[in-house]
């Protein structure tokens, strides 16, 4: 008798490996693979495998509930884990804590939830508040505070910003040496506070900065980081954060869990969670830090900054986009689509295809390789709807799409699917919303 | 110069999908390629080299069958490369991973000093984008993120354009330092047939777990703070309204453009302005 791998199912995620309370289970290029001398059925991996892989081949004398081999997805993150699961969890607990810096005096050990406010060239990026809006709903649901940190230099404008959007706590580091944004010192001053506070979730935008020093501060802290989170969720018992991502180029969603260190960080992607509500005139707790390193201790120094002034730049800021595909056919067909955006003010982007074709410019791609956007108003022209093209702009408002072909996946996630030739629908729909703008009447 | 590129090979993920009614991976017959951001690294330090001298390994960390990522990564000029393959090492997350690259780069900078490390951006599998940093930061080198172009490079420093969403960065780095990679840094070139003839008989390097002193708690599944919880297909958005524009279009782009400003998707006024832009 031993536990049967259905190799077809298994993705190699390990999760039995690490169930087994006998150490029968182990990956061998990328599957299962079970040590029939050591397996003794328990089968915690049959009930913890995502994907049903798993099953107990003879019944042997247990509660069959657990020894289904559907029992898998039944397994939810609401319910509490599993015995092994929660020894493992708080063996591995204790030693990451030990292992970590003495909490100070008045340190939240690991408690709260933090988000990391990113400032630079004297705006501060959206994503930021996003974060504060969903971090709350976090530290509701297991019973803690919300902190905004804040490093930069000068930064004494944004302060009165994160307590408007719901922190509680702000801590500080404002120093000359971060001005520009630097890995090297943002990743130490960030670290610093992460060590002396003991926050228990930090979040950050998942863009060029975030994804720059969060896993920096990770590594320093030898914790994990879960990239490009588009979904979070979190277990109130064991404040396990349930972190959401897309994986395989956007065609699988993988939820992931960081259960053996602590703190437990995330990168969220822009434009995915809510703007929370800007309360004017909100107070709350100011934690100033000193910056106590010197420049000669950065190896690097920044020489300029040319800032981009091309609109595509702000594109997941866009709030009218109008997208092309392959469908176009050529480049002298763009002004199809620039007509249209011109007419509505809109943003021009397009798929990896028509950026490969040379029609755009990379930071004008949508999709899981390019920007996510999340439009007011998402107009896809002669788009087939590849999945790493939806994942970048599925979560738009309202989504219009023309294609000839009517088996075309674009149109499933379309409000208004248009089956014809965008060579004829398109200039129609330009001269139809030039008509209605610009005489000024809705309808 | 030395120069170390570090390349994973991934499943072409185009072709890699969930089915939703089994909520399995569907994986036959996924071919296996170079992680592209990791092509143009490689690109970048061949071309350093030919313009001043020097070595260029390539470190990779897979199952056996990664060597054919390798001798391929060999045929467009690298002089050396080395897998990192073990069993041990299965399972690794990007803490994990950048631990074991780390040691095996360590290894490396202390027979033949590194003076330039390259990786992608991101590799197309995980796109975590966590990697390249986490080796930077455990080897001691600064970190350079989101690469598009390498201006000037120095016996002492490496100055390059950093992509950032407002705009480029210019930063100017002390070596030895890491730098991950955008496509637009460069175009690939084709493999010519001396590099082809070599690289048809190289055997790459293979480092196994007792190669290095490794730590092995810091690896594998059991050395990984994360761990995948669940995978699921995304979710899918439900359809809206299909219309059929095939025989008058300009009728139905009328009757379109007519609901979407009654349903206020569109506002007259703040676009007219807009429009002007």
């Amino acid at each position: 008798m031993t536990v049967a791998v259905d190799k077809t199912k298994c993705i190699g995620c390990g999760a039995c490996v690490v169930e087994c309370p006998v150490e029968a289970l182990d990956l061998i290029d990328g599957l299962a693979v079970v040590d029939p001398k050591k397996c003794e059925d328990h089968g915690k991996c049959a009930l913890v495998c995502p994907t049903n892989a798993l099953a107990v081949v003879k019944k042997p004398s247990k509660p069959s509930d657990e020894l289904n081999s559907e029992a898998g997805s039944k397994f939810n993150l609401k319910d509490p884990l599993p015995e092994s699961v929660k020894d493992y969890a708080q063996d591995n607990n204790k030693k990451t804590i030990r292992s970590q810096v003495t909490p100070v005096a008045g340190g939240d050990v690991w408690s709260g939830v933090w988000v990391i406010i990113e400032y630079t060239n004297g705006k501060v990026a959206p994503v930021s508040w996003e974060l504060l809006g969903e971090g709350r709903k976090l530290a509701d649901a297991i019973g803690c505070g919300l902190s905004g940190v804040i490093t930069g230099y000068q930064v004494e404008n944004v302060i009165p910003e994160a307590f408007a959007y719901g922190a509680e706590k702000v801590y500080v580091i404002d120093h000359p040496i971060l001005k520009d944004y630097r890995s090297e010192p943002y990743a130490e001053a960030i670290t610093g506070l992460v060590k002396k506070y003991q926050p228990e979730i930090i979040l950050m935008g998942a863009t060029s900065m975030g994804r720059d020093v969060f896993p920096a501060i990770a590594t320093k802290l030898q914790t994990g980081l879960t990239a490009d989170c588009t979904v979070l969720g979190i277990d109130p018992e064991t404040k396990l954060l349930q972190q959401t991502r897309p994986a395989f180029g956007g065609n699988i969603m993988a939820t992931i869990l960081c259960r053996t260190s602590r703190p437990q960080m995330a990168t969220v992607r822009p434009r995915v969670m809510a703007m929370p509500e800007r309360v004017d005139g909100r107070v709350g707790e100011l934690i100033q830090e000193e910056f106590t390193l010197e420049e000669e201790n950065f190896r690097t120094k920044i020489l300029e900054f040319i800032s981009s002034d091309a609109r595509s730049a702000f594109l997941d800021k866009a709030e009218i986009i109008v997208a092309v595909g392959l469908g176009i056919a050529a480049k002298r067909n763009m002004v199809i689509a620039e007509e249209l955006a011109e007419v509505l003010g809109g943003t021009i982007a397009g798929t990896r295809g028509a950026v490969e074709a040379g029609w755009l410019t990379h930071d004008q791609q949508v999709g899981q390789s390019g920007v996510t956007v999340r439009p007011k108003v998402y107009i896809a022209i002669g788009i087939s709807g590849a999945i790493q093209h939806l994942v970048g702009m599925e979560t738009s408002d309202f989504i219009i799409a023309i294609n000839n072909d009517p088996e075309a996946a674009i149109l499933k996630v379309a409000n208004y699917g248009i089956v014809g030739d965008l060579f004829q629908v398109v200039p129609a729909l330009t001269a139809e919303f030039k008509k209605r703008l610009q005489h000024g009447v809705a309808n | 110069m030395n120069f170390v590129v570090c390349l994973k090979q991934v499943p072409d993920t185009s072709e890699v999908r969930i089915d939703p009614a089994t909520n399995t991976l569907m994986r036959e017959g996924v071919p296996s390629i170079i992680n592209p951001y990791d092509a143009h690294g490689l690109e970048e330090a061949i071309r350093l080299k030919e313009k001043v001298g020097g070595k260029v390994t390539i470190v990779s960390m897979g199952p056996p069958q990664a060597k054919d990522a390798l001798k391929k990564a060999m045929t467009y000029g690298a002089d050396r490369a080395i897998l990192l393959s073990d069993r041990a090492f299965g399972g690794s997350d990007s803490l994990a991973t950048a631990y074991i690259l780390s040691m095996a780069l360590q290894k490396i900078h202390e027979t033949e000093p590194i003076d330039l490390v390259f990786a992608g951006k991101e590799a197309i599998d995980g796109d975590t984008a966590q990697t390249g940093p986490g080796i930077a930061q455990r080897l001691g080198f600064p970190q350079l993120t989101y690469v598009i172009k390498v201006r000037e490079l120095t016996e002492t420093t490496v100055t390059v354009e950093r992509k950032t969403e407002s705009g480029r960065q210019i930063v100017q780095a002390q070596l030895p330092a890491l730098m991950t990679v955008e496509k637009e840094l460069n175009d690939l070139r084709y493999a010519t047939l001396p590099n082809m003839m070599k690289a048809a008989t190289y055997e790459p390097e293979v480092w196994d777990v007792t190669s290095l002193p490794f730590d092995t708690k810091q690896m594998g599944l059991k050395g990984s703070p994360t761990s995948v919880s669940r995978i699921f297909a995304p979710p899918g958005r439900s359809g809206g309204e299909i219309m059929d524009a095939m025989n008058d279009p300009a009728g139905v782009a009328a009757t379109v453009v007519q609901k979407i400003f009654q349903q206020n998707i569109i506002m007259v006024s703040p676009l007219a302005k807009g429009g002007k832009r």
